[in-house]
């Protein structure tokens, strides 16, 4: 900065500096945390309405804070909508496919890094990016009827199995395995080691960051996933929170004390993800270029 | 390759082959690292699309025999007033957000860069927080605002004035709302994308501009600008097919309504396909759709290469 400030054109007093500076700190700063506050509040006034009574909500004039709090919504929640019984059926669901989608992202994205001149495997990789443009959505009828050829409909495997492959997945582990040298996997395989011992004892630690976003941006995933279980799933039973929370909105009389209180407990364990890895969370570095 | 090693394992070390390179070939530790994903791929991707290829050409319902019907489905298709709603709704949601999506990301993720703002990263949580909503509740969160006869818009909207809008009833504002409440949930994703970018964009740049004499925008816009190109190509490219495929959010927020002015064309499929059982039209649906998204993808990757050449 010294070769700057000497090279400017215009020398000003330190004074001066500051004053221009604070000129541009203020606009930018008061325009950021308009936005933010933009953005905050359409979340602020859901979680506030949520501890309103149902009497409270549609009374006009609305206040911002709730003028006689209440968590009955919360407990008719859990009495009534059986909200336990949802709220285990999605973790069960979330954590075993976090737990298989990085296992498998990682075996394949390392195959499709350290493998490359194999023509099938570059081939491979170009099929995994193609998903991207076939998703899910896309192809709802057919997928269904594969569903139920296999077997899987009303299941848990059904939940589990066919969002295990992710484009997203296998390429932050392809492109982190490209960066860690070629010569480590050579000299491992001089050392004597095998191809699968490399993977599992050298690689697979060395790309614990990874492992540890893919996990978080999976869980979220599974966690908020809503075309996946809405065609795998039809006994009530079986239901997961996002589901669950369609047939509130979607009954002729919303029930809105129970639908607002449902919803803020169904964001609780992200938001406890998200509170404890918000490092992995918003690693800028890692997310770029990825997206379910 | 010895006939003997049918498992993933490797003999230990390198092994000379007459006729080879000096490197071995690994075969099998490939297939047998990405063989899962490789089943999964078949059984997931492969076969479904298949289907639904075949299935455009016939009159399946999804239980019992059918016929091929040529291209019936698709002459149907084009003459079908409810799927041309249903497409050109799905475009002008994506013209109206991906735009909106763009700016308010980069707008965002500008401030959350610059030297002069400050609290930036207590900002920047709020702004990554809708990430963690699902779209369902965040169809929730914005109904909720947004309600007509007790929302919170409305509310103010009255109090200053003005008459309450119709947020449920009226086709066009409730597009504006799914709008509003996309470009919301949106924003976090891309806004990290940018940052990345931005913080990438060498500092000397700036400087040596400020000492010729330019000014704030004229930096942003010839050099933060041509410089994150490849980036703004991304989120371009993904906000678009997101769009695209919007559906669960929708769903939440109005159900396609009012009526079914606001139906997209993933609630199109999912209606046919499994509300009216007609898997052979809803295939066919399927199908424009996934020549829409090679299209964008194409058109973009098309422009973007004439840009950088």
């Amino acid at each position: 900065m010294s070769t700057l400030t000497t090279a400017a054109p215009k020398p000003r007093t330190r004074k001066a500096r500051k004053a221009k500076e604070l000129g541009s700190s203020i606009p930018l700063t008061a325009f950021l945390w308009l936005l933010a506050a933009v953005y905050a509040f359409p979340m602020l006034w859901f979680l506030l309405s949520s501890f309103k009574p149902g009497s409270e909500l549609f009374q006009y004039p609305l206040s911002f804070f709730p003028e006689d709090p209440t968590v009955a919504g919360f407990e008719k929640a859990w009495d009534r909508f059986d909200f336990m019984l949802y709220f285990s059926n999605t973790l069960a669901v979330a954590l075993t496919t976090t737990v298989l989608t990085v296992m498998a992202s990682a075996m394949t994205g390392y195959a499709l890094a350290k493998y490359r001149e194999q023509r099938w495997v570059r081939i491979f990789f170009i099929c995994i990016l193609a998903t991207t443009m076939l998703p899910t959505e896309v192809i709802l009828s057919p997928t269904f009827l594969v569903i139920r050829d296999l077997g899987m409909y009303d299941s848990f495997a059904g939940l589990v199995v066919p969002s295990i492959l992710t484009a997203t997945g296998v390429f932050m582990f392809r492109q982190f395995f490209l960066s860690v040298p070629d010569d480590i996997v050579e000299a491992a395989r001089i050392d004597g080691a095998r191809e699968t011992g490399i993977f599992f004892r050298i690689m697979l630690p060395m790309s614990r960051p990874i492992i540890m976003t893919l996990a978080i941006f999976s869980f979220q995933w599974r966690w908020n996933d809503y075309v996946w279980p809405l065609i795998v799933v039809g006994d009530e039973r079986k239901f997961t929170l996002q589901i669950a929370l369609r047939s509130i909105v979607g009954a002729e009389n919303i029930d809105w004390p129970l639908l607002l209180a449902a919803s803020v407990m169904s964001i609780l364990p992200l938001v406890l993800i998200f509170i404890v890895f918000q490092k992995y969370v918003m690693n800028e570095d890692i997310n770029a270029g990825l997206k379910d | 390759m010895t006939a003997t090693a049918i498992d993933t394992e490797r003999p230990a070390g390198p092994r000379q082959r007459p006729g080879k390179g000096r490197r071995p070939k690994y075969r099998l530790a490939p297939l047998g690292l990405a063989g899962l994903s490789i089943v999964l791929f078949a059984v997931f991707f492969v076969w479904p699309g298949s289907l639904g290829l075949i299935y455009s050409f016939t009159d399946y319902t999804g239980i019992g025999t059918y016929d091929f019907i040529g291209l019936a489905n698709y002459e149907k298709l084009f003459g079908d007033p409810t799927f041309y709603q249903a497409l050109t709704r799905s475009l002008l949601f994506a013209a109206f957000s991906v735009p909106l999506m763009y700016v308010m990301s980069l707008t965002v993720a500008s401030l959350l860069v610059s030297n002069h703002a400050k609290g930036k990263s207590a900002a920047k949580v709020v702004f990554f927080f809708p990430w963690l909503i699902s779209p369902i509740v965040a169809g929730v969160i914005w109904r909720w605002m947004f309600g007509e006869s007790f929302g919170f818009v409305n509310y103010v909207v009255s109090t200053l004035g003005g008459d309450p809008l119709a947020w449920q009833t009226d086709p066009d504002l409730a597009l504006m709302v799914v709008v509003m409440a996309a470009t919301w949930g949106g924003t976090a994703f891309n806004m990290l994308i940018f940052i990345a970018a931005l913080k990438n964009v060498p500092r000397a740049y700036y400087e040596a501009a400020e000492i010729d004499g330019a000014n704030a925008w004229q930096r942003f816009r010839h050099i933060t600008l041509p410089s994150i190109a490849p980036t703004s190509f991304l989120v371009v490219l993904l906000s678009s097919l997101g769009a695209m495929k919007e559906f669960a959010m929708v769903q939440a927020l109005n159900g396609g309504g009012p009526g079914t002015s606001n139906v997209f064309l993933i609630q199109y499929i999912y209606e046919t396909g499994f509300k009216r059982a007609d898997i052979g039209y809803a295939s066919a649906v399927s199908m424009i759709l996934l020549v829409i998204l090679l299209t964008i993808a194409l058109l973009q990757m098309w422009v973007n290469r004439r840009r950088a050449s």
